[in-house]
This record gives structure tokens, sequence and C-alpha cells, in this order.
């Protein structure tokens, strides 16, 4: 059963096209790396998939309920860690938004500061709060932008299993990425982008393990 | 359904409790409503039966200067730590994103503008207690016109980089029609007239505006948001 689907999805930003015609399909219960370079339109087609963005033309299947983990940590600066968390928690139709944060906050290991402000928090401790908020609703699809990116250890780790534990409850995962080597530890599947088209969709392989280098050498655009 | 106006619920208390804790449109826009009232009471030397006459005029003129500073920090409240990417994928529909907001800055504004009625009627010499109730509906009124026009700009311009001097270049042609409307409800009004026979055209206006503005901008909303 299929997660997500993208067919011939095109978007057109003025006259630049991120996407050109770009076919995806996510099977449920699955972990998906998009990887490509900076401009690949990774980034483009998970906005799409979030419902943030609307393709230009071709037609995207969502089935279930998203999570979005994107480039900003998404959360209220003047709001308490908890208080954001119950409010995202009602957003998401959480039947008991409060006792939702609550646990939240306790996988994520932020209940003794779940009264602080969010801009008093150090960084790791916001980026924890940001990972908090996206899995708050266990949602069926968790979409990831650049999810390891300028995180610390503590949070790589909460994050990594918090991805383990939601993949084993059956959710499906699309992350994109520029670091493999973390992706690689969760990914079922590997997406390459280029230049707006999907140019290789497949399991992963014991190589791209052993040698992240060798998706880009392997399907990647000679430069 | 309910769970849209449960949505619009928690992002009106959200903006509300915010606010209230940065205090950063309020402060400005009570500021400087106040000032302006103080300023034009010295710039227009009048007698105070003319007074009465533009009574409805400069109040509103007020209003709406305050309107601008309240509506701007709408949707721009969501900037920081790409807030808006998140509500906008939550489940929550775009109608009740914008009704909250739009009640939040609704009741923020009718709290600058009943700060300033007593400001004007101490300058102005002008008794505003006596037709109370329906200054409060015509206040109600126009206040909720205001701040429909001004969040629907406010999402309009969210990403613009010189939105707060693009929100009030698109927001003050729309609202003429309401504030004329409500120029002349409060001058009729605050010169102890009734409201009734020709003087409820003006009242007319602010519901007909209200009810247009609030139904296009509750359908449109999903367009501005997503693109």
């Amino acid at each position: 059963m299929l997660a997500v689907a993208a067919e011939r999805v095109w978007k057109y930003f003025g006259d630049y096209p991120a996407l050109r015609g770009a076919n995806l399909e996510v099977e449920a219960g699955s972990c998906m790396a998009l990887l490509g370079r900076n401009g690949a339109g990774k980034t483009t087609l998970l906005r799409i998939f979030a419902g943030l963005s609307n393709p230009t033309k071709g037609e995207v299947r969502i089935a279930g309920t998203v999570g979005y983990l994107g480039h900003g940590i998404g959360v209220y600066d003047d709001l308490s860690a908890f208080e954001n968390l119950t409010l995202f928690g009602q957003l998401q139709g959480v039947a008991d938004p409060a006792k939702a944060a609550d646990e939240a906050l306790e996988r994520v290991g932020l209940t003794r500061v779940k009264d602080g402000m969010a801009r008093e928090f150090s960084r790791g401790m916001r980026q924890r709060l940001a990972v908090a908020r996206a899995f708050l609703h266990l949602p069926d699809i968790l979409l990831l932008d650049e999810p390891f990116t300028s995180l610390d250890d503590k949070a790589i780790a909460v994050l990594q299993s918090l991805l383990e534990a939601a993949l084993a409850g059956g959710s499906t995962i699309i992350m994109s990425t520029h670091q493999i080597r973390e992706a690689m530890e969760l990914a079922t599947h590997v997406a390459m982008l280029e230049r707006g088209l999907v140019v290789h969709t497949g399991p992963q392989n014991p190589e791209m393990l052993a040698d992240p280098a060798w998706l880009y050498r392997t399907y990647g655009e000679k430069q | 359904m309910t769970h849209g106006f449960r949505t619009a619920y928690a992002i009106a208390r959200k903006d509300l409790r915010t606010e209230l804790r940065t205090k950063e449109s309020l402060n400005a826009a009570a500021s400087f409503a106040v000032v302006i009232l103080v300023l034009f009471s010295f710039a227009f030397p009048l007698e105070r039966d003319e007074f009465y006459a533009i009574s409805g005029g400069l109040l509103w003129l007020v209003y709406s200067f305050a309107g601008a500073l309240i509506v701007n920090r709408g949707f721009a409240r969501e900037l920081p730590n790409d807030c808006l990417d998140v509500l906008i994928a939550s489940r929550a529909p775009g109608w009740a994103i914008f009704l909250g907001k739009a009640v939040a800055a609704f009741l923020l504004l009718l709290i600058v503008e009943f700060i300033c009625l007593p400001v004007f009627g101490l300058f102005y010499n002008i008794r505003w207690t006596d037709s109370f109730g329906s200054l409060v509906l015509v206040i109600v009124l126009a206040t909720w016109g205001i701040t429909v026009v001004g969040t629907a700009f406010s999402a309009v311009t969210v990403n613009v980089r010189v939105r707060e001097l693009m929100l009030p270049v698109l927001l003050y042609p729309m609202i003429i029609p309401l504030l004329i409307g409500a120029m002349e409800a409060t001058t009729v009004l605050l010169s102890g007239e009734a409201m009734a026979g020709d003087n409820l055209y003006s009242l007319q206006l602010l519901v007909v505006f209200d009810v247009i503005y609030t139904a296009l901008a509750l359908y449109l909303i999903d367009y501005v948001l997503v693109v």
C-alpha cells in the first residue's frame, strides 16, 4: 500500500522549474531518504507533500496524517514548552492534548523544563522541543527536511530513537538529507533527485552503507 | 467543523497570550492612538459643537491607524522559527487559522479603542457615555470589518519584504466604505441623535461590509496561504 505518491509533479518558481515531472512512490511503513545536491528539488517535493505548496502540474496523493519537521523549529518563543505542545496537539485534533504534551516532553527529556519559555532554551533543547512537536500526534507519515542538520549529539540520539520507534510502529518516514551516514542507519529506501527529477528509487543496499558517495557516483549527474 | 472552531479558539488564545506577554503591538497601537488624539485636539482648536460634527471622523481615523499596527502583527507573528509552515502543515483548516487570528486582532483593537474613548472624551469635551450601548455596537461592527480585511492582507503580505508598508497601502482603500459608515454612525450617536430612520443606513452598511468581507476572506484564505 502506498503512503505517498507523486505523479509527474512540476513546480515553477517564476520561470524556474524546481521540479520537472518528478515521480515518487513511497510504501507505507518504509523510510525513504531523499538525496541530492543543493537545488535538486528535495525541499520543494517535501513541502508539496506537507501541503505547504501546491504543484504547478501533476498529482500528489497522501494516505494518512502528516508530521512535518522543516528547517525552522516551528515553536513559539513566547510560549512555554508545554503550552507549545498543547497548542499543536489541539491543532492536530489530539484527544487529550495536555496528556500528549506531557508524554512528548518525557520522550525528549524536557519534562523538567516544561514550564520554561522556549526562548530561554538552549539550541539543543529547542531542537528537541521541535522533534517532540513533530511526533506529538503520532502521525502516519513523517516528513523531515534535513532533520540531522545542526542537531547536537543528544538531539540526534533522541531523533534517531524516535524515528526507529515510529518505523517499528508502522509509520512512514520521508527525509531529505545530506548526511547520508545518519540517514542510512534508518532508511529502507533511497530516492535520488537531480535537477527536479527523481533519477533513482530503490531499496537501500550494502554499497550505500559502506560508501555514501557511491550513490552520487552511480546515479548522480557527472560534474 | 467542530475541529475548525476549536482550532480557531486555540489560535486566538495563543495570539492573545503571546501578545499580552510581549505587548509588542498593544503598547505601540495604544500609545500611538492616544498621542494622535492628543495632537489632534491641539491641532484643531474648534468650538465644542464643531468638535461634535467631526467627532466620528476623528475617532475612526485614529482607530484605523491603530488597527493597521495591530493587524500587521497577525500573520507576521508566525514568521520566527517558521511557525506558519507548521500551522499550515497541521490538520488545521485555513479558515480556522484565519478566524483565530482575526478574533485575536479584533479583541486587541477593541482594548486599544476602549483605552482611547476616555481620552477622547476628556480632550474633546465630548460626552460619549450617553449613547454607550449603540456606540459599542458601531465600534464592534466597524472593528470587526477592519480586522477581517486587515488580517486577510496580513496573510497576503506576510512573505513580502516591505510588508509594514504594503499592508496600509492595501488596507485603507479597501475599508473606505466601512470607515464612512463608522464615521457617520459615530457622529450621529455622539451628537445625541437617535439611531433610526436614515441614520440606520450607516449601521446597515457596516453589517453588509462585515458579512461580505468575512465570507470572502474565509473562502479565499487557503489560496493565499498555500501557493
